[in-house]
């Protein structure tokens, strides 16, 4: 899994507004299953998995604060390598303040859900993830 | 022998009620079984799926998960995907959820003024579902007919049951 990014921030009101571009490879695999030819996570009673890329970080307003920036269902059939390329966020990544000027510590990392046909629902978290350090001034000569 | 009937009965609707209970507890959840009522978490859950929950304390909040919440002032429980935290270092969490199947977040449809949901809105954080099951639940509640024949039949089963 490998992800390269980059960022600006733009106030909003009163609360950080921050907007990441990224790039995602990756190729989800489960580690626990082992067949002749391979290793595949869509086994007889997987549907779907739902993709997430989040955001983690702290700010001095929350010890912990974790903002989903970016999702995507891969149904059971559909190609489960990705590569995407310069992707915008889906959603707004408000921080709940100020916390993202110059917040050096924020951590993207790719999660997913399998969703099975029936039985439990497990919450995997990708291996790589990606430090992303926000700047310390407002952008404002750009606009979205 | 009609008196065996009431009791064997009895047994049966409290040993249903214990085990409910029970459930309850070990979950920390009190609905630990829900039925999936809308479209918003497709394709993933659809109308008549079961869910199974839990609401340990100890486990945290957090974004991608599966919550089952209450609305204040609503009595249906809305099942939702876990959006956006943000977690105080006392413990103290405010979040934001948003349907698979929808275009936007829950805030329009959290009561007026409110932004974010809190632990106690929280009923439960899906874990294991089967599909289909609560299709039972929801016609009965459409069709109330539905709902006496199928009481009827129980109560019938019952009672033809004892030789």
């Amino acid at each position: 899994l490998r992800k390269n990014v980059e960022d600006f921030t733009g106030p909003r009101e009163r609360s950080d507004l921050g907007f990441v571009t990224f790039d995602i490879t990756a190729d989800i695999l489960n580690g626990k299953k082992w067949f002749a030819n391979g290793l595949n996570i869509f086994d007889w009673n997987v549907k779907q998995l739902f993709l997430y890329l989040s955001a983690e970080y702290s700010t001095k307003n929350n010890a912990l604060n974790q903002v989903v920036l970016w999702d995507k269902i891969i149904l059971r059939g559909d190609n489960p390598r990705l590569f995407l390329k310069d992707m915008k966020s889906k959603y707004f990544f408000f921080d709940d303040g100020n916390g993202l000027k110059g917040n050096k510590n924020v951590t993207l990392t790719l999660s997913w859900n399998v969703v099975p046909n029936a039985g439990i629902l497990p919450l995997v978290t990708g291996a790589g993830h990606v430090s992303v350090p926000f700047p310390d001034t407002y952008e404002t000569t750009k606009s979205y | 022998q009609l008196y065996y009937q009431v009791l064997n009965f009895g047994m049966i609707v409290s040993s249903a009620l214990m085990i409910w209970k029970g459930l309850m507890v070990v979950t920390g959840s009190e609905s630990p079984i829900v039925v999936v009522l809308s479209g918003s978490m497709e394709p993933a859950f659809h109308r008549g799926d079961l869910l199974f929950l839990t609401n340990r304390i100890e486990d945290p909040i957090r974004v991608g998960e599966i919550v089952v919440f209450r609305i204040e002032g609503r009595e249906i429980p809305i099942v939702h995907r876990v959006l956006k935290i943000h977690e105080k270092q006392n413990g103290d969490i405010k979040f934001l959820t948003k349907g698979d199947n929808n275009a936007v977040d829950d805030r329009g449809l959290y009561k007026r003024g409110q932004h974010w949901l809190e632990k106690k809105d929280v009923v439960g954080r899906a874990r294991g579902f089967v599909p289909y099951i609560g299709i039972v639940t929801i016609l009965m509640n459409d069709y109330p007919k539905f709902k006496y024949a199928v009481l009827f039949l129980l109560g019938l089963f019952v009672l033809v049951h004892r030789e």
